[in-house]
Formats: C-alpha cells, structure tokens, sequence
C-alpha cells in the first residue's frame, strides 16, 4: 500500500488545564488514503472536529505524529504549512463561514486571492466552479441573500477553486434541511468518485457515514473499534478505555444505531450551531 | 495576497461598517484640518517676512547701535556721566527729545568713524531721521507724512517705477500707493517722475521747502513703511532741520549703517560683530534683525501645531477602538483566512492597510477642506483687516508640507493600527473559527 495522504499516529489533544483540562483526544491513529473518502463519527465532545483540525494541519496535537504524504508535519515551515492548506485543503463547515456583504463570486474565490492569482485569472476559476455547482447565476448576489443549501454550495465551490487534495468536511449537512443536505451529499460523494478528491468527513449522522469508504467512531477521545460499517447495533465497549474511564451508560449510547429509512440527518445540536454565517 | 488585494480588501472592510469609520475619520479628519491650517499660517506669515527680508535686499549692511544702559544689570546701579556721550537732542526725533523715562544711548560721529574704521567694514553713516512737516503735489493741498529711516537701505517693493539712482545725487522720493489719491497724483505709473515738495522747519523754526521727484511707487511692507527720501535729499532736509543749531550741541545718532563685503560667509560675519562688540556696539544684520520675528511666529505656529497633533493622538485612539471592535466582529473570518492559508504577517498587512486607509481618508479631506476654507478666508482677511500689509496672505498652503502632513496622519494611523492587527494577526484559526 502506497504512503497515506494524511496519517495520524496515537495523537492526543487537551484543552485548559488543572480542574478545567479537557481531554479531547487520548490517543486515536488514522490513515487516510488518496481517493479514499472516510468518515469521522461521533457525537458532540467526543472529539471529532478537533481531530479533523489536526489533520488540517489547523492545529498541533499534544503528543503523537502526523504527517502529510510520508512527510512529518512538525517539519513543514510556516510557508510550506500556509501553502498547503491554501492550495491542497478544501474546508466545508457547518456554519459556512461566508463573508455576508461580500458577493458570493469573491467568497468562493478568497483561497485564490490568498494565494495571490491575478484578477482575471480568478473570476475565470471561480465562474468555472460555480457554474459546476450551478450557482453562476448567483455569483453577483450578496452572500447573505442565499439560502442555506445555496450557501453550502457556494462553500463548497470555495472549497473546489484550489482544486485541492483533500477536502475536509465538517457537518456538511448539520445545516440543512435532508432534501438539501441529500443534494450536497451527492455532490461531495461524486468529487469523491469522479475527481478522486480525498474526503475527511466529520458527522454524528450515520446515514452519512455510512456512504463513506471507511468510518472511524469516535467516543470521549477514543476510537470505538468494533463497530464496523453501518453495524447491526451491537455497540462493544470500548476495550481500549482506561479502567479511570468510565463505561458509557446504556441510556446514552454514544451513537445512534441507525434505523433503515429513518432520516437521522438533523443533529440534536444542530439548532445550537445555526446562524454560523453572519 | 497581493499587494493590491490586501489594499482593496482593506479599503472594503473599511466601508463595511460605515457609521464607525466616518466617525473615526472625522476624529483623524479635525486633526489634519488643524495641522494643515496651523502650517498654513506658518507658511504664509514666514513667507511674507522671508520676502520682506528679501525687500531689504541687504545681506551686506550691518545696523550698529551703541550698547550699554538698555542691557545694563540693574544691580550695578547708574554709570558714571561722561559729557562727551550724546544725548539724542537734536538730529533724532521730532521734537529733537526722547520720549520721558526712556533713556537712550546714541552714536557720536566719532563713533560711526570708529566703527568705520573697524576691519571688514566698507563704510559707515549715521542712520539720520529729518522729520518734514507736509508733502504737497502741484497745490492741491498739503498732506502730512511719515519718513521711511530705511529706505535708503532697503530694495524697495515697487508697483512703478525704479529705485534710487545708483548715481545718489538726485532729490528722488519713493511713495507708498495708499498716498497718490490724496495727493492727487492718480495712477501709479502716471505719478512717476512728478515733482513733489516737501515742508521742513529749521531747528529756529523757519518753514522751507525742499522739490523732489517721485522716482516709484511702492508697496507697504512690515519694515518699510512710510514714504522713502534718498540719501541726497535726506541729506538736504537734514541739513534745513539743524539750521541754527548751536554749535556746541553733541550731535548723536540713534543707529549707524554699516556696509561689509556682500560676499562674506557668515563667519566673516560674525568676527566683524565681534570686533564691533568689543568696541562696545551692538551690530546686527538684517536676518539677525527678522530672525527673531521668525523665532516669535515659529513659537506661536509650534504651539498650534501641537494642539493638532494632540488632536490627532486622540484620533489614534479612535482608531485604535474602531479596529479592535473590528478585529472582534471579524474573527471567524481570520480565522478562516488563516485556515485557508493566508500568513499572518498578510493578516497583519491587512488590518494596518485598514487603519493607515482611514488615516489617509481623514487627512486627505481634512487637507482639502482646509486648503478650500482656508484660501477662502485668507482672501477675505486680506483684502479687509490685514489689507494694510499688502502681500500678506495668512494661509499659505505648501505642497510639501501638506504631503507631510498626510504622511504624518497615515504614520500615526498605521502605529495605531499595529495593537489590532497584531491581534488579529496572532489569532489561532481553530480558536477563531470556533468563536461564537
């Protein structure tokens, strides 16, 4: 098997320190491999998206090693870093993060602008990508003047300009109603098929991971090995949690075991995380 | 990024709120319109008085006046009399006294030989004041008159006509313009080279008249004010005021002229003062003379100024607040910037682009506000309170120093920027991006 794009090796994160320290991550290894579309899920607190950020290289974790294409990331430069999450990442988020007064032409084309394209060049690939994620029409609009589908599209196409490696997707759909989040998702898996785009995917929907190559379930900061694919609902404890973690209560599974035609898209917190944009 | 992005991105994010920017604009905005009138009128008042200096012309006269009981210490108590000293009666003053309590000390004759003999000086004259009673033109009327002491000295600033005669044996006459309608001259160039007369009284009292012809008109100035004699008819009213004067009389003069080489180097200069001063007179150039004015106008435009730019440190703050409540509003959006890759040194050029784009836009306009009210009422007050200085303009707006001015307030704007955008520069994209 060839180099893995992303590799994460036993990795640990905390947060705060003393009586507030907040163990996010405890030690979790992940391969990721070019073409490969792997899901991270979990639900909230359990450590997913800090997972995903480390992967992004957005941030550096306590102990363990990551490395890009064979290449240990505490080596790269500040430029090298820069340079590849601006032109071999792709972020998705949740929240959209669009710049509401700025048209939705300049959002989707700020990676290119930071990577210092002239004008011309820019308003070509950025038309190019919104007429791939049919959103031409709308590129003078103000991106607040979009609706929320129209907004994860127009993320998305931000997402395409660099014609990245890697696109990192967190909750792509936690925003959006299941028609629209249906929409997006395929849009996502046939980058995946069809461009051989790597896809971090980052849920609590099963229904979602289930359409990746590969998931990793994650709960308080340990992978949940065992339960495999779309799993029959035989959840195993975790068997490598220290003896001072304690066994998750039935009552509260850490996932949902997914019921067949349920639409499990919208999250509990999902409400919580809404108005991301302004 | 570049360059030109950041700046565009810069000039946009400055829009996006509008209200707060143009309030920090018209902070910076009181601020620069201070600074460029404060310089306005240093400009405009120095440059009059480097064209009056200009007017005297003379780089190489020396006016010499004695030293002594005006700089006198208090402390040492009277001097001792010496009745060969002068004492301004007679030849100096209208009525041949000092004015009571004031005591002067003036040059005898032999003095201005003493200080004509000293070396580097090519000669010296008793600085003589004659005091004629009226002028008249053709009999229309007598109309009285003020004597410019300087003239003889000066390069006068003239509307028509020419100054003295280098051959200095004519009875020639300089005349300000505010003069000619009451005389009856008419336009300036029609009264040059008519012949006036002019009344003096004899030290016994007897009325003469002395002829003399106009040889310019010239305009008023701060230092040479007043109708202009030439040496030689200066000479001839002198000579009517001290009839019958007796002989015994020490004839005193308040100052002495003095001309040196036009080429000497300011060194030279100073031996000469020296030289002078050690032989008890105090002698002073023309530059020495207005240097001090200069000193006076630059102390008061120093003072202004500095409430400008007092004006301008508190703007600084409101730039500074503008931006770190941009800073906050905006961090989701760095830390999106950043997680696509942008540097933070980029993320830094861009919030002090913002800040040093409001400077710029405050000073900008609070200088083309200032040049527009300013010219405005430097014209009025010209042609209404100060038209009796012809040439003054009280604001005058340099190029020069209005650009420095705009680099000021930008400098200023960018130092104030640093505190923000070294914030939003440090921001961690997984922190920010989380920030609700």
């Amino acid at each position: 098997m060839n180099t893995p794009v992303l590799s994460a090796q036993d990795i640990r994160k905390s947060y705060g320190r003393g009586a507030n320290r907040f163990d996010a991550l405890k030690g979790v290894t992940l391969d990721v491999h070019s073409g490969e579309s792997v899901a991270i899920v979990g639900k909230s607190g359990s450590g997913k998206s800090t997972l995903m950020h480390l992967l992004a290289l957005l941030d550096n974790p306590d102990s363990g090693t990551l490395s890009v294409n064979g290449t240990d990331a505490t080596s790269l430069s500040h430029s090298q870093l820069n340079r590849l999450r601006n032109a071999d990442f792709g972020f998705v988020f949740q929240q959209f993060f669009l710049t509401p007064n700025a048209s939705v032409l300049d959002n989707v084309t700020l990676p290119l602008r930071i990577a210092g394209m002239g004008a011309r060049e820019r308003k070509t690939r950025g038309m190019a990508v919104l007429e791939q994620l049919e959103l031409a029409d709308k590129a003078k609009n103000r991106a607040t003047n979009l609706s929320g589908g129209q907004k994860q599209r127009a993320v998305i196409a931000r997402a395409l300009v660099n014609n990245p490696a890697v696109i990192f997707a967190d909750e792509p759909t936690g925003n959006l109603d299941s028609v629209t989040g249906g929409i997006v998702e395929d849009i996502l898996f046939s980058l995946n098929k069809e461009k051989g785009i790597t896809l971090v995917l980052v849920t609590h929907d099963l229904d979602l991971a289930a359409r990746c190559d590969r998931q990793l379930f994650l709960h308080d900061g340990l992978e949940e090995p065992g339960l495999e694919q779309s799993g029959a609902g035989t959840r195993p404890v975790s068997v490598s949690a220290p003896a001072s973690a304690p066994v998750a209560a039935p009552a509260s599974p850490p996932v949902h075991a997914p019921t067949p035609g349920t639409p499990t898209r919208r999250g509990r917190h999902a409400g919580t995380e809404q108005g991301g944009a302004e | 990024m570049r360059f030109v992005d950041i700046l565009g991105a810069a000039v946009s994010n400055s829009f996006r709120s509008k209200l707060r920017t143009s309030l920090t604009v018209i902070a910076v905005f009181i601020g620069a319109f201070t600074l460029t009138i404060t310089s306005a009128i240093g400009t405009g008042v120095n440059e009059y008085i480097t064209t009056q200096v200009a007017s005297m012309g003379a780089a190489d006269v020396l006016t010499v006046t004695k030293q002594g009981d005006q700089t006198k210490n208090i402390d040492a108590g009277p001097a001792k009399y010496d009745p060969a000293k002068a004492s301004l009666s007679g030849g100096f003053g209208p009525g041949g006294q000092a004015p009571p309590g004031v005591s002067f000390s003036a040059l005898t004759l032999k003095d201005i030989d003493t200080i004509g003999a000293t070396p580097g000086i090519l000669d010296a004259n008793p600085l003589t004041q004659v005091s004629p009673n009226y002028i008249e033109y053709n009999g229309r009327g007598k109309f009285e008159l003020t004597v410019d002491p300087a003239a003889a000295l000066t390069t006068p600033d003239l509307v028509a006509g020419e100054p003295f005669s280098e051959s200095g044996d004519a009875n020639e006459i300089l005349l300000p313009g505010s003069y000619l309608e009451n005389l009856g001259l008419g336009k300036a160039d029609a009264a040059v080279g008519k012949t006036v007369t002019l009344g003096i009284t004899t030290y016994t009292g007897e009325q003469r008249e002395v002829t003399a012809t106009v040889a310019g008109v010239k305009n008023e100035s701060l230092f040479s004010n007043g109708v202009g004699l030439s040496q030689p008819l200066t000479d001839a009213l002198s000579a009517i005021q001290n009839q019958g004067k007796p002989s015994n009389t020490v004839e005193g003069f308040f100052a002495a002229t003095a001309h040196i080489d036009a080429n000497s180097t300011q060194e030279q200069i100073d031996v000469i003062k020296a030289d002078l001063d050690a032989q008890g007179f105090k002698a002073q150039t023309v530059a020495d003379q207005l240097g001090t004015f200069e000193t006076v106008i630059n102390g008061i435009v120093g003072v202004l100024n500095a409430f400008a730019v007092i004006a301008l440190i508190a703007a600084g703050f409101g730039i500074i607040n503008t931006l770190l409540m941009s800073v906050q509003e905006r961090t989701r959006e760095i830390g999106l910037m950043k997680a696509m890759g942008m540097s933070g040194g980029k993320i830094y050029a861009l919030f002090s682009m913002e800040a040093i784009f409001i400077g710029f836009l405050g000073s900008a306009i609070g200088a083309v506000v200032a040049i527009a009210l300013g010219s405005v009422i430097s014209n009025a007050l010209s042609n209404t309170v100060l038209s009796g200085l012809p040439g003054l303009h009280i604001m005058q707006f340099a190029p020069a120093s209005i650009a420095v001015i705009i680099g000021i307030v930008m400098l200023i704007a960018f130092l104030a920027g640093t505190l923000p955008a070294r914030r939003a520069a440090r921001q961690n994209p997984i922190d920010a991006l989380r920030y609700e």
